[in-house]
């Protein structure tokens, strides 16, 4: 449409007028904001410098020159976190796909594994993380099973693994059972097998749309690594609450907080974004 | 004679309502039969129970000779013989044009990738589609979509094509340029069922116009004697609201 020409077009002396009066409106409402933001932030951070334990919280929590020494132990216990988040990742995106073509199929000979996968979703969805952390971590080495590794980072993994595949699943399958039946009876019409119209026609579509909430899910899922701690992995957390008893000082959690932050803020705008982008492409496919 | 397709005395209910109702009908090869009836009367169904979407309660449907209503058969395989166009195109979304076309030839015949695109290339350009390869079908007018699914439908080279009320979520513009499609279709002779609201074109393309009521064919013959002379009450009732409608 660039070949079209604009030159031709100059405002009117009534739309000039307009678009001052719109500018006028922006000033004001500029001005409304920063004057609001100013008053309700100053009135906060002076509520709290004037509270009478202000100058302890300081020192015990916001202690920078310590916050420096314990930053290298804190972001050592860090990576482990994020080595957790991507192979933990990986696994639960196979376990979770699997679990979610499981539940949705219709095939006769695949009927037990579909009760198996409702009842393990049911499972793990149900429980609280930190109760299949501490089951995993100490019931499987209790087990003394051969060839099954007590390492506490691997069975903390196990754990997180076993859990968030039963949360991804359920997205997953509620993006297969949101994709409109025409699509499955044009790919049936056209010949393709149910098998060869989930992989080519339903699945691809399905997947798209849960892109945003499945990262949501990878959030929370680097935010929960955190909980493996309790097995004694030396993580982020870890690392902050070995240095905080050794001096008691609280700052190392600040730091590490500070540094899960740093991760986490930049993901959860990019999921927004995401999710904005998804919106916008779906209200211009209209009917689809 | 033998018939392409052949449907001796279907019913087909859902719950209480019954939608077709001892419903004979026969197809002969070549020729193009047209279900005309309001909505409701069971134009879709049947076509749907022909592509075995729907399962029949009782009768027999048959193609070319063959039964199909049978449980037993492989109903992809009879998909394969079958090409069906939809009211709402149905086109794939997160597929372009060409890759729509050469899904069902690839995946389900077994031609190379190469094979299966010279193809659709060739079915693009014969109905002015050629510069729309490689769009989304989002960025398609209705017409150019619903010209999309039918050439999709017809790269697996059926032997009969159903189309199910195709020009009915068009702008009134657009229709004409979907409907030539299939009278160029039916130039070639292609064997066709197809129900629409569009008794002009119907007038052209059809050899046998069918009248459904309440899951029955009231009234059937060439489009002259459907359209023109109907004999039965229901039918001139129907035409003449289609007339007021401003259809014919």
């Amino acid at each position: 449409m660039t070949e079209r020409n604009h030159s031709a077009w100059s405002p009117s002396s009534r739309e000039l007028e307009r678009q001052g009066s719109r500018r006028a409106i922006n000033r004001k409402q500029v001005l409304i904001a920063v004057v609001s933001s100013l008053l309700v932030l100053g009135t906060l951070a002076l509520v709290l410098v004037t509270s009478p334990g202000w100058q302890t919280v300081k020192t015990t929590f916001f202690d920078i020159e310590y916050g420096k020494e314990v930053f290298p132990t804190v972001i050592k216990g860090l990576w482990i976190n994020l080595q957790l988040t991507f192979i933990g990742g990986a696994a639960i995106g196979v376990i979770a796909l699997g679990l979610a073509l499981l539940r949705t199929t219709k095939s006769p000979t695949l009927t037990p594994f579909r009760f198996l996968a409702t009842t393990y979703v049911d499972i793990f969805r149900g429980a609280p993380l930190i109760l299949i952390i501490l089951l995993v971590g100490f019931g499987v080495p209790a087990l003394g099973l051969k060839g099954i590794s007590s390492n506490v980072i691997f069975l903390g993994t196990v754990a997180v693994v076993l859990t968030y595949s039963a949360y991804v699943a359920e997205v997953i399958r509620s993006g297969i059972l949101s994709i409109h039946p025409s699509q499955r009876a044009a790919a049936r019409s056209l010949g393709l097998s149910s098998g060869q119209t989930m992989r080519y026609v339903v699945l691809p579509q399905a997947i798209r749309r849960v892109v945003p909430p499945l990262l949501n899910d990878f959030v929370s899922l680097l935010k929960d690594t955190g909980l493996v701690s309790i097995l004694g992995v030396t993580d982020a957390v870890r690392a902050a609450q070995i240095n905080a008893s050794r001096t008691f000082n609280y700052t190392p959690y600040v730091v590490a907080a500070i540094l899960f932050l740093l991760i986490t803020i930049p993901m959860t705008r990019y999921t927004d974004r995401a999710i904005r982008q998804r919106t916008n492409a779906q209200s211009a496919e209209g009917a689809i | 004679m033998s018939y392409v397709l052949e449907l001796k005395s279907v019913r087909k209910s859902f719950g209480e309502e019954v939608v077709l109702n001892n419903l004979s009908l026969v197809v002969p090869e070549h020729t193009a039969t047209v279900l005309i009836g309001a909505s409701g009367s069971g134009k879709s169904t049947l076509l749907r129970c022909i592509n075995l979407l729907e399962t029949i309660d009782d009768g027999q449907i048959l193609l070319d000779g063959k039964e199909i209503s049978d449980p037993l058969i492989n109903v992809d395989e009879v998909r394969r013989k079958l090409g069906m166009v939809f009211q709402s195109f149905n086109l794939f979304p997160h597929k372009t044009v060409l890759e729509n076309i050469t899904l069902a030839p690839v995946k389900v015949q077994g031609k190379s990738v190469e094979e299966a695109r010279i193809a659709a290339k060739a079915l693009l350009t014969r109905f002015d589609l050629a510069d729309k390869a490689d769009q989304y079908p989002d960025r398609l007018s209705g017409g150019q979509q619903q010209r999309v699914a039918i050439i999709r439908s017809l790269a697996i080279n059926p032997r009969l094509l159903l189309l199910d009320e195709i020009t009915s979520a068009l702008d009134p513009v657009l229709v004409n340029e979907v409907l030539s499609i299939v009278r160029d279709l039916k130039h070639d002779g292609m064997t066709m069922v197809l129900a629409t609201h569009e008794m002009g074109f119907a007038t052209q393309v059809a050899d046998e116009v069918c009248f459904l009521e309440s899951g029955n064919i009231l009234e059937r013959g060439s489009a002259e004697a459907v359209l023109r002379n109907p004999t039965n009450p229901k039918t001139q009732e129907f035409l003449k609201r289609v007339h007021q409608a401003g259809r014919l």
